[in-house]
């Protein structure tokens, strides 16, 4: 079992009134790579800022290995930053920027010209200790930001949107390293992202985000594959919400839900499920099969739209109540059926078991996510 | 001839930036290197032979004290307006915006008013029975008025009065644009406020640092009727015997030379500042 490093205790914050974050609490584990996400404006960057010491709570305590950090200023504390931005000093060298956390330790000439040269080597850039910041490309910055931070080997790493600015191939690269790199030190990394794909890619455990309370706290596959609330599973991923309405209880821990008039067995959810009551099923885009219209099984529908990604083929299907379906299926030359022209009716149906249930959130019901 | 036609605008404006460097800054500048190599000529102000006299007058014990005492007074100027700048344009930088927009404007007010005015004001100000000497007199802190008008002093105040704009507006630039990230990143690798401000704040401000004294020190040797207003016959400045030389002592060569030699002092501090701007990488690779 890892243990707790950083401990955020009823941590809360406000500006001009507003709450940002909510009498938060949350535990990080020693070595693991954690995922702060959430759209902007939840909180994950006020959250990270006070890891790190730069705001301080109107309430809470901040705790690292049993010490109290809450009042520490940033330069005592045993933890760095990689900036969104980078912010390398734009008037150094790389060299200079990489040394300048051991020139502040105060360390000999020869250890920071060591250490500097091993960490350049380890980002793949001891060529290019010479240059200044403006020189160097955004992925090359990046990696600089990177070896600067790591370089007093802090307890902790804090990455704010680290791979925003970069474009998308050098992104999943840079995913690739970061998750190299957390492994080889062994440091716990902080990550703060709004991307949902790069939060389930790389991280041990993510945490949703919403208004500065925290929505879910799982491993990735948790978070996808059971979202806590109808948030997560907007937020993380596309979803299908079809109505459902409950049929019966069973006595096998099973129940049966009425949709779109098919009466289906599901396992019984976490929270109670009385007979008529309305709930949420449910179904990622890839749980959906898309079947001939001559099938007996499932929900009539007609394609309105057809994607082709490369390795899936996905598909927009509008059912004859008008609720739109989003499935998306690997793609298979060899079978014939898979291809449906626009305007041919289809029914819809899905893998038994892949469903996920979720009760009505009157309020929430709403609230739309842009995200 | 046809992209003439083609970009009348075009060849219109580039026509009038041109003609208006040439004729009003190359040729008007040509013409004073021109006279301070020059014979001086009571006639006809200058003539042939060329000679370097005037720059051999320069070393003359009698105006390089001139020189010195008005590069010292500028020296101060500069140093009071950066140590009163500095502070001011970092803490306006932090202000909300609207704040530091009502703010520059009414730094900003004064250059409505002449400056000979305004230094006017400042001798009645100044003044034995001045409006400072009057207050002092009257709170009880000083029982006889202060000398303070014709002194050293009182020119160093008008100029750092007139000049004080000029430092903190591109102070305030390079303070406005300095980001917070950086900051942020210095203490978070374990830096305090001092080696912050030593290592990361002060080489990030220099070129506004530069380009302020550049603003000061120049005209602070060259507003001539500062000192003869405020200053008395013993606090000349580099302008006074510009002035002097040009409308009193019909000597145009020296003149000329001494106008020569600030603006080789101009031509200095610019290239100290392009290099210092070049080194955070501001003007390209």
């Amino acid at each position: 079992m890892k243990q707790t490093l950083l401990s955020l205790r009823n941590l809360t914050k406000q500006f001009d009134g507003k709450k940002v974050l909510d009498s938060l609490d949350l535990e990080i584990l020693d070595g693991e790579f954690i995922t702060l996400l959430g759209p902007s404006g939840c909180g994950k960057t006020t959250l990270l800022r006070m890891m790190a010491g730069f705001e301080h709570a109107d309430a809470g305590t901040i705790t690292l290995s049993g010490q109290d950090l809450t009042h520490t200023p940033p330069e005592n504390r045993p933890l760095n930053t990689v900036f969104q931005n980078y912010a390398l000093f734009p008037h150094m060298s790389v060299f200079d920027n990489v040394a300048y956390g051991l020139k502040m330790e105060k360390r000999p000439k020869d250890e920071i010209q060591q250490r500097v040269i091993d960490a350049l080597t380890m980002v793949q850039l001891e060529d290019f200790a010479k240059r200044k910041p403006h020189q160097l490309s955004g992925g090359q910055q990046q990696r600089v930001a990177i070896a600067r931070a790591v370089i007093k080997r802090p307890k902790l790493l804090l990455l704010d949107e680290p791979l925003s600015a970069l474009d998308y191939k050098l992104r999943r690269t840079m995913q690739i390293e970061l998750k190299r790199l957390q492994r080889e030190l062994g440091i716990t990394f902080v990550f703060v992202t709004h991307d949902q794909e790069e939060a389930l890619s790389m991280s041990d455990r993510v945490v949703v985000l919403k208004d500065g309370q925290i929505q879910q706290l799982g491993t990735p596959r948790e978070v996808y594959e059971r979202p806590a609330n109808l948030f997560t599973a907007r937020f993380v991923g596309e979803t299908n919400f079809f109505p459902g309405r409950v049929d019966a209880t069973n006595g096998d821990d099973t129940i049966t839900v009425d949709v779109f008039g098919l009466k289906r067995n599901f396992r019984k959810p976490d929270f109670a499920v009385n007979r008529g009551q309305e709930l949420h099923v449910l179904l990622r885009p890839e749980d959906i099969r898309v079947l001939a219209p001559e099938d007996h099984d499932g929900v009539a529908g007609e394609v309105v739209e057809r994607n082709y990604k490369g390795s899936t083929l996905d598909s927009v299907i509008h059912l004859q109540d008008g609720t739109e379906v989003l499935a998306s299926e690997f793609f298979d030359e060899d079978d014939p059926a898979f291809d449906y022209r626009l305007g041919e009716p289809v029914r819809v149906s899905w893998v038994d078991g892949w469903e996920w249930l979720l009760p009505q959130e009157a309020a929430a019901e709403e609230a739309s996510i842009d995200a | 001839m046809r992209s003439v036609m083609q970009q009348p605008f075009r060849t219109a404006v580039l026509v009038l930036v041109w003609g208006w460097l040439l004729f009003l800054v190359l040729a008007p500048n040509l013409l004073v290197v021109g006279a301070s190599v020059m014979t001086r000529n009571p006639g006809s102000f200058i003539s042939l032979p060329l000679t370097l006299d005037a720059y051999r007058q320069l070393l003359n014990p009698l105006y390089l004290d001139v020189f010195l005492h008005s590069l010292y007074m500028a020296g101060m100027t500069t140093l009071i307006c950066l140590l009163i700048g500095y502070p001011f344009a970092w803490a306006l930088s932090k202000l909300p915006k609207q704040r530091q927009v009502l703010l520059i404007f009414l730094l900003i007010v004064p250059f409505w008013t002449n400056s000979l005015v305004r230094t006017y004001a400042l001798k009645l100000i100044l003044a034995t029975n001045g409006l400072l000497n009057n207050a002092l007199i009257s709170i009880g802190l000083i029982d006889e008025p202060m000398r303070l008008l014709y002194t050293e002093g009182a020119v160093i105040i008008g100029l750092v009065y007139l000049l004080l704009p000029f430092m903190i507006l591109p102070l305030y630039s390079v303070f406005d644009d300095l980001k917070e990230d950086l900051l942020r990143a210095s203490h978070d690798l374990g830096a305090g406020r001092l080696s912050t401000f030593i290592h990361v704040i002060v080489p990030l401000t220099l070129p506004g640092v530069l380009a302020g004294v550049m603003l000061v020190l120049l005209p602070a040797m060259g507003l001539f009727f500062v000192p003869d207003i405020l200053g008395g016959s013993r606090n000349l400045l580099v302008g006074n015997v510009i002035k002097n030389q040009f409308l009193d002592a019909r000597n145009w060569p020296f003149g000329a030379a001494a106008s020569i030699v600030l603006t080789v002092t101009m031509a200095f501090l610019m290239f100290a500042h392009r290099l210092s701007k070049r080194r955070i990488g501001e003007d390209g690779a």
